[in-house]
């Protein structure tokens, strides 16, 4: 599938390994990457940007701003986008990711580069998307093009049934352990099988997410009618459907099985540090995040309201709940989940990154445990090397908020 | 042109060290001013590392150095701090690339032949490192002819206020 997309955009045959320039049909850079990519820019004598109107700047990592030094950071992204006609999604409007597919941006067999790691997430549609630095994304404004390693391809056929309570944040924690941080290093990982099939977009956007987290420099699914109709809903723009081939060539194919699975929790510090939720349970929290680009969608925050409902949470923890994008919130306002989280005792910070990249608005105390849905429990993540971050899903955060330790989802969902 | 051969004193570390160790988020999204930067380097991983480097030092690790974040930050912040180069067993990609962008020597070779300390000699021509402490030569698979490019010029805006396009070159 990856191959196909770089052969259409080159107009000829690749293979993996080649190098190929090839033209990009999205850039994107959020308020941690941009104002060195602008630098860069500025230091290349940039004088004009390829296609501004494919070009988008968001300030969610850090937003709204905690400092002055921040603040003109964020003034540097606007103004340079003033001058140049770039689009600006600005504080609170969601997480770049999140946007960049929810606002119908990116459709299926684009190529897309992004200054943030998770850009691999747009797989999710059948888009190849990927992270790259600062200065490539100001060569890639300067001229819509980009050096690219043809990647191989890897297959995880998952097969079975999602039991209740597990979740697609489960599948990913336990491919994590499988494959280990850099079992898919330079690959593009491409998920198949009747539970990818039957996960709506938002959930597979939660595997695509992490593909980063295991070394894959992109993570893809091949668009169904679901994908289809979920962009249609977004964007009038032509798309071409691009699916691998039958007789397709992998480096490797895993299989997993879904159906014996256990809400996975990954410990610290270490993404592939990854045991059944049976290991964990107990374990004590102080502080409860739900958010990121992993989780922070619709679905995410309805199992939160749905197992926080009519219960509290612990009064030694602090949960913290950031949606991925302005609509996400919206319909969580609407369909009472708001309501049901703040009264158990939760709060709200603006859409946007929230304290998974350890700048602001959560960071933990000193020897706290944190349970989080977001990608990235290293240590000093969010902020404070003297916490420990445990990862799991929105469910198994929620059920551990209630008991101020950690535990089992499934319980509370019966 | 840039030398493609470097002699240095090495740090040594494990395994999977991210991004956010090299220069953690706390940080980087304050400021650009990379000497600022560069005195927090690798600090939740070992608080006085940047005290200890002298400039022209490199690190060796382990495998998957770089993983996690795209933040060009940390090859960055690295250089500021005097690390001219990384020896590790592999790389993540982004960090890989962005490294090479920036004018960090990045060499993927067998790390266990090196002890803090070492005295080595990167030839990124030759493809081989010479660890001098131990008197070992270990081999360096090549470049991409493209990163290779960059890499010469000191990095990737040199190379594009030179070439102005990747087909140039």
């Amino acid at each position: 599938m990856a191959e196909k997309i770089f052969e259409r955009k080159v107009g000829k045959p690749v293979h993996p390994g080649d190098i190929v320039v090839a033209p990009v049909d999205w850039a994107m850079g959020q308020d941690g990457t941009t104002p060195l990519a602008i630098q860069s820019f500025e230091e290349m004598n940039g004088k004009s940007v390829f296609r501004p109107d494919r070009v988008v700047f968001v300030i969610d990592h850090n937003a709204p701003s905690p400092l002055e030094s921040v603040s003109r950071l964020h003034d540097l992204m606007r103004s340079f986008a003033q001058r140049f006609g770039i689009r600006v999604f600005e504080v609170g409007e969601g997480v770049c990711h999140e946007l960049m597919m929810s606002r119908g941006l990116v459709v299926p067999g684009d190529l897309v580069v992004g200054a943030d790691s998770h850009t691999c997430t747009y797989g999710a549609i059948g888009a190849f998307s990927t992270g790259i630095g600062s200065t490539e994304l100001a060569v890639v404004m300067m001229t819509g093009k980009l050096w690219f390693k043809v990647p191989e391809s890897l297959c995880i056929r998952l097969s079975g049934e999602l039991p209740p309570g597990v979740f697609a944040k489960d599948v990913i924690l336990h491919i994590a352990a499988l494959l280990g941080a850099d079992g898919a290093t330079y690959q593009a990982i491409e998920f198949h099988g009747p539970v990818v099939e039957r996960l709506s977009v938002e959930e597979r956007a939660t595997l695509t997410n992490m593909a980063v987290e295991v070394g894959a420099k992109a993570g893809m699914v091949p668009p169904d009618e679901k994908t289809i109709r979920w962009v249609r809903e977004r964007t009038d723009r032509p798309f071409e459907v691009v699916l691998p081939d039958p007789d397709a060539v992998y480096a490797k194919i895993l299989d997993v099985d879904c159906s014996g699975l256990v809400p996975q929790v990954a410990f610290p510090h270490r993404v592939d540090n990854v045991r059944p939720i049976t290991e964990a349970l107990g374990i004590p929290v102080r502080e409860a995040f739900v958010g990121t680009c992993t989780n922070g969608r619709i679905p995410d925050l309805e199992v939160v309201a749905r197992i926080l409902r009519g219960r509290k949470v612990h009064p030694e923890v602090r949960l913290i709940v950031a949606p991925a994008s302005k609509e996400t919130f919206l319909v969580a306002l609407e369909r009472g989940w708001v309501r049901d989280i703040v009264e158990a005792g939760g709060v709200f910070v603006p859409p946007g990154c929230g304290p998974c990249v350890g700048t602001h608005q959560g960071i933990p105390g000193d020897g706290w445990n944190v349970i989080s849905t977001a990608n990235r429990n290293f240590r000093g993540r969010m902020g404070n090397r003297e916490a420990s971050i445990y990862l799991a899903s929105p469910a198994t955060v929620a059920a551990s908020a209630i008991e101020g330790k950690i535990a089992d989802p499934r319980k509370y969902l019966g | 042109m840039r030398a493609m051969r470097l002699t240095g004193r090495v740090h040594k570390f494990g395994d999977d060290i991210n991004t956010d160790y090299i220069i953690s988020g706390k940080y980087k999204f304050k400021t650009l001013d990379m000497q600022e930067l560069a005195r927090h380097v690798m600090e939740d991983l070992d608080s006085e590392f940047a005290q200890k480097v002298r400039p022209g030092d490199f690190i060796a690790a382990g495998k998957n150095f770089g993983c996690g974040s795209s933040r060009e930050q940390a090859p960055r912040a690295l250089l500021a701090c005097g690390i001219r180069g990384v020896l590790a067993k592999s790389f993540a990609r982004i960090f890989f690339r962005n490294a090479i962008n920036c004018g960090l020597f990045v060499v993927e070779c067998d790390t266990d032949r090196i002890e803090n300390g070492d005295e080595v000699t990167v030839d990124l021509e030759r493809g081989e490192v010479v660890n001098l402490t131990r008197g070992v030569t270990l081999f360096v698979p090549p470049l991409p002819q493209v990163m290779i490019d960059i890499l010469r010029e000191g990095g990737l805006v040199n190379y594009f206020k030179k070439y102005g396009s990747f087909e140039k070159a």
